[in-house]
């Protein structure tokens, strides 16, 4: 059951570069699938916009299967739009109706300055993954499967939190800008598994003290388990508030600073 | 010897070509990265946004415990007159010469109670300095807001106000004192008699209306407040999670139904001076 959307305003934010102080443009869709996806819908009117000798808009996309975290927008005032759980890529045109206006912005913070238009800078969370977001394992021969057994719910859990893709969601609904959703899922992924136990509270108090740099704090709206297209659970925050408290006061650390 | 060393080392000798052999650039960032110098614990712990949510949760708590034991003490009024070492007095006059005797004679009469006070002075000025900070750490992280309206999902208006509420119980708190402790607002105010005092100032009825407002400000201020600081500590775990906001809204509701109950009970005449 396909049918068809008509007359659809778009006004998309256009900023030339990161120093421009950017505007809302107007584009009129005259006529789409609602099987098109909401970055196809983009791609036509790039399309329509190159043919005319205007500038294409500029948005970050990559594998459009909601697995790579690329794409962002934030639609009508959501991040990734109105489609609970998914990100950008795989919201479709049907969850709009004809004579629609969308309002698509980029993410904002200052901790993702724009790039272009709706194109943003999110190597900040790079920062706070090289400040811990690892694990020391030893190389060599593949180990056998199963090594280290691990509880199946810790597993579970374990990989809820790592689903995470780092699309920056949280920290564009955050009303503070804050990314704690994203570093208490890095955090809580490794910190629950037998294999982040070696660096568990460095990696917790290295990510919480890099995200300051950068990021706002969190109040607890819970927004960002809203926006989530991984659904990640703020249980993840609690967990890193409780682990950087730990970190500060655990003694194994004051004998290993000495 | 040495002081011919010294004198070879000097600038611009052969000191230049040494020293290129003794630094060398960073490999990487992270090689050559130093941990940062340490300020005390306590500090330490404050400097972080998620530190500054530990205070505010573990000041909050304090101020929660400080509200339900006023709200629970207020609750005397209602037991009007009772005899007291011979002598027909209001039960809440009695309760508030206890708080003044508390812990005598292991401290001196009134001590314990300007402990406790201090303690709760320190308890609001960490809370509003964490909140100051942190709001200041906020705004910088999105200083270009958004153009478009924000649809949001579930931010709800206790947790979208808490700046708004907690500034309006902070002020009212100040005209609270200013009324029932000091008397500077009280038409007919005399130390020690708080049940005479809590009836001239609540007979206003604009004073009335003031502190039911400022009491609901203070419950949807504990709406979010109480389930947030579980968040804050760290206190979660799936045996007692659907539970927090459950303690949050029983909190904030005894709090406001108690204290919203004195001015409404002064108006209607049950709290009266002199209780019949």
């Amino acid at each position: 059951m396909s049918g068809t959307l008509k007359n659809l305003t778009l006004k998309i934010w256009r900023q030339s570069g990161p120093n421009d102080s950017g505007r809302f443009d107007t584009h009129v869709i005259d006529e789409i699938t609602d099987e098109a996806s909401f970055l196809e819908m983009l791609d036509i009117l790039n399309e329509r916009l190159v043919e005319s000798g205007e500038d294409a808009v500029v948005f970050d996309h990559d594998c459009r299967e909601g697995i790579c975290g690329t794409c962002s927008l934030m639609i009508n005032g959501q991040a990734h739009g109105p489609e609970r759980a998914t990100a950008t890529c795989q919201l479709h045109m049907r969850k709009f109706s004809s004579g629609d206006t969308i309002v698509i912005e980029p993410w904002r913070a200052s901790a993702f300055p724009i790039v272009r238009d709706l194109m943003v800078d999110r190597s900040a969370f790079d920062r706070i993954v090289e400040s811990g977001g690892f694990i020391t394992a030893a190389t060599g021969g593949a180990p056998d499967a199963n090594l280290t057994p691990i509880p199946k719910p810790v597993a579970d859990a374990a990989m809820d939190a790592a689903q995470c893709i780092g699309c920056g969601a949280c920290v564009a609904a955050c009303p503070n800008g804050a990314a704690n959703l994203f570093t208490g899922a890095k955090v809580t992924h490794l910190n629950l598994l037998p294999q982040g136990q070696a660096e568990r509270y460095q990696r917790v108090e290295n990510m919480v003290e890099t995200m300051d740099d950068h990021f706002g704090s969190c109040t607890n709206h819970g927004e960002c388990e809203a926006a989530c297209p991984k659904e990640i659970s703020i249980d993840v925050i609690a967990l890193m508030n409780a682990d950087y408290r730990k970190a500060k006061t655990i003694n194994r650390k004051s004998l290993s600073r000495a | 010897m040495r002081r011919r060393m010294r004198r070879r080392l000097r600038p611009g000798t052969s000191f230049s070509s040494m020293s290129q052999t003794m630094q060398r650039g960073p490999v990487t960032g992270t090689a050559v990265k130093k941990t940062p110098s340490r300020k005390p614990f306590l500090l330490d712990l404050y400097g972080t946004a998620v530190g500054k949510k530990y205070v505010m949760a573990i000041t909050g708590i304090i101020g929660i415990l400080f509200i339900i034991g006023h709200m629970v003490g207020n609750l005397k009024a209602y037991i009007g007159v009772v005899e007291h070492n011979g002598e027909m007095v209001y039960d809440l006059d009695v309760y508030a010469e206890f708080l003044r005797e508390l812990l005598v004679p292991i401290v001196p009469h009134g001590y314990a109670l300007w402990g406790l006070r201090l303690g709760l002075i320190a308890a609001l000025a960490l809370h509003l300095h964490a909140a100051y900070s942190l709001t200041v750490i906020n705004r910088r992280a999105r200083p270009v807001r958004y153009q478009g309206a924000r649809d949001y999902q579930v931010a709800n208006f206790a947790s979208r106000s808490m700046r708004w509420t907690g500034i309006l119980v902070v002020v009212f708190i100040a005209w609270h004192l200013a009324d029932l402790t000091w008397g500077w607002l009280n038409p007919d105010f005399e130390y020690g008699a708080v049940y005479r005092n809590l009836d001239a100032s609540l007979s206003r009825l604009p004073v009335a209306v003031l502190y039911i407002a400022a009491n609901i400000a203070l419950g949807i201020h504990l709406f979010h407040g109480v389930w947030s600081l579980f968040q804050s500590m760290g206190w979660n775990n799936p045996r007692f999670n659907r539970w927090r906001r459950s303690i949050a809204t029983g909190i904030a509701t005894a709090v406001v139904v108690g204290n919203v109950s004195f001015p409404i009970m002064v108006l209607a005449g049950v709290i009266q001076h002199p209780a019949v």
